[in-house]
């Protein structure tokens, strides 16, 4: 019973987010919006019910398996990407560098920044 | 005799079942792969269950609006897996309300420089509007990007796709980069990853960096996608895209 409990759970906040999205028109998924009205509930529970782990856990342990069914749509949108092949693959591997790159580096800043501080 | 066998694979063709366990099996297949190559992050089993499938389905003569009809049942799960990224998230509240300044800081100017650099360079190499609609949430954890790319009118199969590609692209890079920098603390290189590679980079995190990284990746990862999906439908509009 207590997964069943958790995948209510989970589902309920999608549908309020949902209902938020759609009702007052934000521009952010309603999943997004349901996964900060859980953030909101679980800090005023103070705790994760063991259910809710369970089941949201092993939504995550196999989220890669998830992706796969929108990643098969590609195949859709050949056309597409074949006439945007090179600028898709050139800006991901260097805008991933980049990223990769200028995020390390702040942060390695910051926290050094951190510590002298003290 | 091959009219009865036409029949039943016309039956089959048109079944939830046969796209649902087409799905499970590719995915198992590419797993096994994955790991008989060692690991490589180079040929990722999510990567290599897509070819398969996209192989599978043409010459099977299978069309995708069939193929999804039973492969809508996992890709549902994408949403409550959405919400339950809530679970890292309070798992680290402690972590995050200690270095809230830095991690935030961080954060928000990781993101800045993802999507700029990526729109930046996608715009200077002349990709189309649905391409760059679609590459502008990739670094952020695909659920989240697919929405966010749905909300901003680009194709959310594309970036899926472009995400986990980026994804792939992270975890191969990183070595590298981090090497280069001279980056050695574990959160930092865990924060980077998550930020910069979403789910596939945190796995790395936990795999080559130890658990500190993971925790931080999985934080990166988190935040991320959610600061994204509040500042990038934003920023869109206020490009005019």
């Amino acid at each position: 019973m207590p997964i069943v409990l958790g995948m209510s759970v989970l589902l309920g906040c999608q549908l309020v987010g949902e209902l938020l999205a759609r009702g007052v028109g934000l521009p952010v998924p309603g999943p997004v919006i349901g996964m900060t009205l859980l953030l909101a509930g679980l800090l005023v529970l103070g705790r994760v019910p063991e259910g809710l782990r369970r089941t949201g856990e092993g939504l995550l342990r196999h989220l890669t398996l998830l992706f796969v069914p929108a990643g098969v749509g590609m195949m859709v949108h050949f056309e597409l990407i074949r006439a945007d092949l090179w600028p898709l693959l050139i800006t991901l591997v260097l805008s991933t560098a980049i990223t990769l790159a200028v995020t390390a580096r702040v942060m390695s800043w910051l926290s050094r920044r951190e510590r002298e501080g003290r | 005799m091959l009219t009865d066998l036409d029949r039943l694979w016309v039956y089959l063709a048109s079944q939830p079942l046969l796209a649902l366990l087409a799905t499970l099996l590719a995915f198992l297949l590419a797993t096994r792969i994955n790991r008989w190559l060692g690991g490589t992050p180079l040929v990722h089993p999510v990567i290599l269950a897509i070819a398969l499938l996209i192989g599978f389905l043409l010459l099977a003569d299978i069309d995708y609006a069939t193929y999804f009809e039973g492969a809508q049942f996992i890709h549902f799960l994408l949403g409550p897996a959405t919400v339950a990224l809530a679970i890292p998230l309070y798992d680290h509240r402690e972590r995050i309300r200690r270095r809230l300044v830095p991690i935030l800081v961080g954060c928000l100017t990781g993101i800045v420089t993802a999507v700029g650099s990526t729109l930046g360079i996608a715009m200077l190499l002349g990709a189309g509007r649905d391409s760059l609609l679609s590459l502008a949430p990739r670094s952020v954890t695909s659920p989240i990007a697919m929405g966010v790319a749905e909300q901003l009118g680009g194709i959310p199969a594309l970036a899926a796709g472009l995400v986990l590609l980026t994804g792939s692209i992270g975890c191969a890079l990183a070595p590298w980069i981090f090497r280069a920098l001279r980056i050695e603390e574990p959160e930092v290189r865990g924060f980077a990853m998550g930020l910069a590679a979403h789910g596939f980079g945190t796995a790395h995190s936990f795999a080559q960096y130890g658990a500190l990284a993971g925790a931080f990746s999985g934080l990166a990862m988190g935040l991320t996608g959610l600061l994204t999906a509040f500042i990038l439908p934003l920023v869109a509009r206020l490009l005019g895209l």
